[in-house]
């Protein structure tokens, strides 16, 4: 079970039981929906974005661990960082987890993010792990939906 | 068939059923899968396929292969004997009263959509209303969408309680002179439920109403007589009864086909083309435009061979006996809710776990080699009147063993174990 472990890893388990930021934001000025319709899953991304900056960021809806945890992880991410930065992350994330960059060998700023890195082993759970930040980057370029399919 | 009937069969056929034996037919359930034995419980999904159906469709490709229906050569000829003969006991497979009421379409899907096209479009118009219930898969909710938005009729939805059986005096009250077709499942894809069909469509048939019965999950699970039940169309797949995709049959009483129109047009389905008219072929040809899966409905026909020679009845009896042990099981987990316990079903369990996403329960029991569905099973209403985002299912053929059963439990309690 050591993949399973590397996937359920502590810190992602207690993102799932305690999402950070899991709320709707009053302030936010863009917002976006996120469906994975093959699973269901479906999330909320608000924005508070002022000058360039992601000022404050939550989230609501329901998926699986992967899911919450990496929404939960995003939100933490993202806050404080310029559009750009955000975008950037999400680039880097999404070639993480496609197994397209070695978070341990290669340049990048994914911090925490990098455990989400076992989610490659599970190739069905990818998308699981990206609808968040697919999510982020359509509310910061003022899409309103958003589907993985 | 009765519970009562098989709570006296279940000790015998237990005994009897020798599962090991039947195992050796399907060459799939012979791997390990992330290094355990596989344990394969998506059988609602797509079930294994037994050698002597891959052997069937090896023999077409390898010896029999070339166009159906219009070759005088010899292979068109064997190809044609042998597509024609799967179709003679299909017939039989379903009882059906003549071999022309049995079209080949590549599933239950696509036989619902022809029934929708040529019965559907002609016969349904503006203010008329059409019955489903509240468990239908997708495929039969979609295609009857797709018609009442086209012409302007109205779709009715039979409820059902909180252990997911229909309520029949709601479906008494919404039947009335508007009610132009009654469309139901057999038994749920997402619940494991099996609808008292037969007394449905006795009560449409008061109206005058004709009833179509989506059997995808019936036709696999228990004898089906289509003139017993009096349907008016009976529509299944072969990939979920042991025979290859791209299979399946839609049944329809010959005297409602023979007034349908055709579903798509092309070659096969036509007596004489001009430029200036068409004239269609009879059923069921006008139904079968162009050349179709050949060797997967040979194959399907071969798994009817199947069935009959290990006995459908015993294996809906060794099914039965294998979901009273596995809801046995499964219940007894502390935080385990099953979705679905009607007093009768077939081969389907279905649960949820407290906090835990069906997709994570899914990940770590295929580490351990099971294989089950998460998701909404293309039910999402049904995952709406459980208020559910979606469940685990885990789904039995009669190749199932009690030790498979055991795994999976255990492994549904190492679940909860990681996630507590």
């Amino acid at each position: 079970m050591s993949e399973l472990s590397e996937l359920y890893q502590q810190v992602i388990l207690d993102h799932n039981k305690k999402p950070r930021n899991f709320r709707k934001l009053k302030t936010a000025n863009h917002t976006a929906e996120g469906f994975n319709p093959l699973c269901g899953d479906q999330l909320t991304v608000y924005l508070d974005l002022e000058n360039g900056f992601v000022k404050d960021v939550g989230f609501e809806g329901s998926g699986c661990a992967i899911s919450k945890a990496a929404a939960s992880m995003m939100t933490q991410a993202v806050k404080g960082k310029t559009k750009d930065q955000a975008e950037n992350l999400f680039n880097e994330f999404h070639s993480m987890v496609m197994g397209e960059l070695n978070e341990e060998t290669e340049e990048n700023n994914l911090g925490n993010l990098k455990i989400f890195a076992g989610v490659r082993e599970f190739p069905v759970r990818v998308k699981c792990a990206t609808l968040p930040w697919h999510t982020l980057h359509a509310a910061l370029n003022k899409q309103e939906q958003v589907s993985t399919e | 068939m009765s519970s009562g009937t098989l709570s006296t069969l279940e000790p015998v056929i237990a005994d009897t059923w020798d599962v090991e034996r039947i195992r050796a037919d399907f060459p799939v359930l012979q791997q390990t899968v992330n290094g355990k034995p596989l344990v394969y419980l998506d059988n609602s999904a797509s079930s294994q396929v037994p050698q002597v159906v891959i052997d069937r469709g090896s023999i077409y490709l390898e010896q029999e292969h070339s166009n159906i229906h219009r070759g005088v050569h010899y292979l068109s000829q064997k190809a044609t004997t042998a597509y024609e003969g799967a179709r003679e006991k299909v017939k039989r497979f379903i009882n059906a009263r003549d071999v022309r009421e049995c079209i080949f379409v590549r599933g239950a899907t696509e036989g619902i959509n022809l029934v929708m096209h040529g019965y559907g479009r002609k016969f349904i118009g503006e203010g008329d209303e059409i019955i489903i219930s509240a468990m239908e898969h997708h495929a039969n909710i979609v295609p009857w969408q797709m018609l009442c938005e086209e012409k302007g009729a109205r779709l009715r939805v039979i409820p059902m309680n909180d252990a997911g059986e229909l309520l029949i005096d709601e479906y008494e009250g919404l039947l009335n002179e508007r009610t132009k077709l009654v469309a139901v499942l057999h038994v749920s894809n997402a619940l494991g439920t099996i609808n008292p069909v037969k007394e449905m469509i006795a009560q449409a048939h008061k109206y005058g109403v004709p009833v179509l019965i989506d059997g995808a999950q019936a036709a696999p699970h228990m004898p089906v007589d289509v003139q017993d039940l009096d349907c008016d169309f009976y529509a299944f797949s072969g990939h979920k009864m042991f025979a290859p995709t791209g299979s399946g049959i839609v049944y329809g009483k010959l005297e409602l086909l023979e007034k349908m129109n055709p579903f798509q047009g092309g070659g096969d389905m036509i007596k004489t083309v001009t430029f200036e008219k068409t004239t269609y072929a009879d059923p069921p040809n006008r139904f079968e435009a162009g050349t179709p899966a050949i060797a997967s409905q040979i194959g399907l026909g071969a798994a009817i061979d199947y069935l009959n020679s290990i006995g459908r009845e015993r294996a809906a009896a060794y099914e039965a006996e294998l979901l009273r042990y596995a809801t046995e099981r499964v219940s007894a987990i502390e935080g385990v809710r099953i979705i679905g316990t009607a007093k009768n079903k077939a081969s389907v369990l279905s649960f949820v776990i407290d906090d835990i996403h069906p997709h994570d329960i899914g990940t770590i029991l295929d580490q351990e080699g099971i294989a089950v569905r998460a998701g909404h099973h293309c039910a999402q209403p049904v995952m709406q009147r459980f208020n559910v985002p979606a469940t685990a299912r885990a789904s039995f053929a009669f190749y199932n063993t009690r030790e498979e059963i055991d795994v999976l439990a255990r492994t549904i309690e190492r679940v909860i174990e990681i996630f507590s």
